[in-house]
């Protein structure tokens, strides 16, 4: 190396930069690419066709698993299910998550330690915390309805009950988000500047303004976030399903089925994994519109 | 380099020479199962210096996905493990191909009746080394604190108990004199067993048809969700106690005075019971009424991956698994029953508090022909859940459950 040599014709300090940078990103770009985007794809060819173990004996059947799902009362079921447990459950996380980071926010002892709990169940395993609430919630000997009964309720089903069991899934699976939600919110609020408060509280704002013109607006990224990524986890939801109501996964009576839960039944239950894909190719474009559309309606740019 | 290829084909030829076969057996983990196929592919290998067999176990909750995506990969098993029910989808798919014959031959003489359910469409994909019935555990000390000194023999009888040994605190069960489960075996009980005691037929001999939308069938169902709605037996297992099988684990906890399960708990319960029980055969209808009972097993099947020198090996292996030798150490190690007929005639078996009431059944038990072993499953149980748990009219549930199971055969047979 001479350090008296000149930078190499033809490529520049920045060009050379840029070169390495991009070198570092292929590959991350490529595992991208082949093992999340080429499935995808895949995975609509694979549902024009009857699946078979032998490739070559796979007929090709065109757009007729697309006709039978019109047809499929139970894909139905799943798909307003899931729907239901997005509806419910995206805002119910939100806000508590908004809720609980609020006040952790305000707490300056023991924060670490709070964080810590509330964020413990997010990282515990989803079969564990669904034999946990199968025991809490046990409609005869749970501790849940015992507390219920101190206050005069009678025992509820809950898991137990078509009418009950969706939102007590619902349920224990935002008690297992709501950690994740408080950290990101947590991060959120102590990015805010703290002058735009003094600012504010020196021209006389209350509380509710410092939180509904500052606080709300400046969040906006952070709730867009949470809002596209919980949405995208309830409506794939799956393994609490199954282990909340293990013997009759779905039920009762498929009122917690999922599409997800579909998807995996008619492919590894039934071994029809061409009307699975054609499900799959569904839910990837009931995930893509509703994605998008969040993001052009929730987000907003917010400059002081 | 050339020096380097010449080696290596001799060594290729010695192993020829030798013919030194590798085969691959997969079942799903289940602790004493996995240990008796170790020990016994120790004494097939010692048997057959030509072949080795590789044995790899996957999570019961995994199994059907590994096989599923692993046979087209080319990358799966030769001989492979699989619960009866599964195997109209797995044939119809491809993923097993038909045994020769002489294996025919064999089921047809030698197994118990409900091995024909290993055929398709006139072929056998699989033999079993073990089956399965179901039986009425009770909880002795329950039954004698009741003044019962022996179990039921009729349905009125187990009634009758039952209602006895119910207890309620306000609105709570404290004991369940029979704990129901849609989800458990109950759904066999009521589809093989009842429906064929009153007199009617669950399907075609063909399996395309479904045949308990009559009188016969109604009158089973009926009397089925009459034992909640009526009789006071008690209440749903996973109404009273928590867990994924809740009706055995309440029965366990001492809880339950009788429920019916299939001879694979057995294990269990011996473990975790700590109390005086014991088995019985499944009531019938009336004195003298028609004894029958739901029989089924896991098999062993040769995948399309098993072919040339890989096919051989692989029969003899199946052939091994299926032996009267392995029937009688698979008995002793992990409990299941024989599924030849010689061996089940042993009184030792017969005789036997625990086994004999399960053996005596296996004579008289049947395998549903399911094509939909999960779809089928469920509306069954959701026949019987809206009358439970929604409040439904019996008969207008059974209608829905005769449309809807008739249109899985349908899709199936299409």
């Amino acid at each position: 190396m001479r350090p008296s040599e000149p930078a190499r014709r033809g490529v520049s300090l920045a060009a050379r930069e840029a070169l390495w940078a991009l070198a570092f990103l292929a590959i991350p770009l490529a595992f991208f690419l082949f093992i999340r985007i080429w499935p995808a794809f895949q995975a609509l060819w694979l549902s024009l066709f009857d699946w078979h173990a032998d490739p070559s004996q796979r007929p090709f059947v065109g757009l007729e698993h697309y006709h039978q799902m019109l047809e499929d009362r139970l894909l139905l079921k799943a798909l307003q299910n899931t729907l239901a447990y997005t509806l419910l459950g995206v805002p119910t996380q939100i806000l508590l998550g908004l809720g609980i980071a609020l006040l952790l926010n305000a707490v300056t002892r023991f924060r670490d330690v709070f964080r810590a709990i509330y964020f413990a169940p997010y990282v515990t395993p989803a079969a564990a915390v669904a034999w946990v609430f199968s025991w809490m919630l046990s409609p005869n000997f749970g501790i849940v309805n015992e507390i219920l009964g101190v206050f005069g309720i009678p025992p509820q089903p809950f898991l137990t009950s078509p009418s009950q069991a969706l939102v007590t899934v619902t349920m224990v699976v935002v008690w297992q988000n709501l950690g994740f939600q408080v950290v990101l919110f947590l991060a959120g609020l102590q990015n805010i500047p703290r002058d735009y408060y003094e600012a504010a509280r020196i021209d006389g704002a209350s509380n509710w303004q410092l939180f509904r013109h500052i606080t709300l607006p400046l969040l906006n990224p952070v709730m867009v976030f949470s809002a596209v990524i919980g949405t995208i986890g309830f409506l794939q939801l799956f393994t609490q399903v199954v282990n909340l109501n293990f013997t009759d996964q779905g039920g009762p009576l498929g009122s917690t089925l999922t599409l997800a839960l579909y998807i995996y039944q008619q492919a590894f239950a039934r071994f029809d994994l061409g009307y699975a894909a054609a499900i799959t190719v569904l839910l990837f474009v009931i995930i893509l519109a509703i994605t998008l559309v969040q993001l052009r309606l929730l987000s907003r740019r917010v400059e002081y | 380099m050339q020096k380097a290829l010449v080696i290596l084909i001799a060594l290729l030829g010695a192993a020829l020479a030798q013919g030194q076969v590798t085969i691959t057996y997969w079942q799903y983990d289940f602790k004493s199962k996995v240990e008796a196929v170790n020990e016994l592919i120790k004494k097939f290998e010692a048997a057959n210096p030509g072949i080795r067999v590789l044995h790899q176990t996957f999570p019961y909750d995994a199994y059907q996905q590994k096989v599923a995506s692993s046979i087209p990969a080319g990358q799966g098993p030769d001989v492979v493990n699989l619960f009866y029910g599964w195997l109209p989808t797995w044939v119809k798919a491809g993923y097993l191909q038909p045994l020769p014959a002489e294996y025919v031959r064999m089921v047809d003489n030698e197994f118990l009746g409900m091995a024909q359910a290993a055929k398709v469409e006139g072929r056998l994909y699989g033999i079993p080394t073990a089956v399965r019935s179901l039986a009425l555990f009770y909880n002795r000390d329950l039954l004698n604190a009741a003044g019962f000194n022996t179990p039921p023999k009729t349905w009125d009888e187990f009634l009758n108990i039952a209602s006895k040994l119910t207890v309620r605190q306000g609105n709570r069960f404290t004991q369940l004199g029979y704990a129901m489960a849609p989800d458990g075996q109950d759904h066999h009980l009521v589809r093989e067993v009842l429906i064929r005691q009153f007199g009617g037929r669950p399907y075609s001999d063909d399996g395309r048809r479904v045949l308990y939308g009559d009188a016969a069938g109604l009158k089973a169902f009926t009397f089925y969700t009459d034992w909640f709605k009526k009789h006071n037996v008690g209440t749903l297992g996973n109404q009273f106690f928590p867990g994924n099988n809740a009706y055995r684990d309440a029965f366990i906890a001492g809880r339950v005075g009788m429920i019916i399960d299939g001879s694979f708990a057995i294990g269990t319960i011996r473990s975790g019971a700590k109390f005086n029980w014991g088995v019985a055969e499944l009531p019938v209808e009336k004195v003298g009424g028609r004894k029958v009972n739901y029989g089924s097993f896991w098999m062993h099947g040769l995948t399309p991956l098993a072919t040339g020198p890989k096919q051989a090996a692989s029969l003899k292996f199946l052939e091994f698994l299926v032996s009267e030798e392995t029937q009688r150490y698979w008995l002793e190690k992990v409990g299941e029953l024989p599924a030849r007929k010689s061996l089940i005639k042993d009184p030792k078996l017969t005789l036997d508090k625990v086994f004999g009431p399960f053996v005596l059944s296996l004579a008289y038990a049947k395998a549903t022909p399911f094509v939909d072993e999960i779809g089928q499953r469920k509306v069954m149980t959701d026949a019987i859940n809206r009358v439970l748990l929604e409040n439904k009219d019996p008969a207008e549930s059974w209608r829905m459950a005769v449309a809807e199971e008739q249109k899985l055969l349908d899709a199936f047979w299409k």
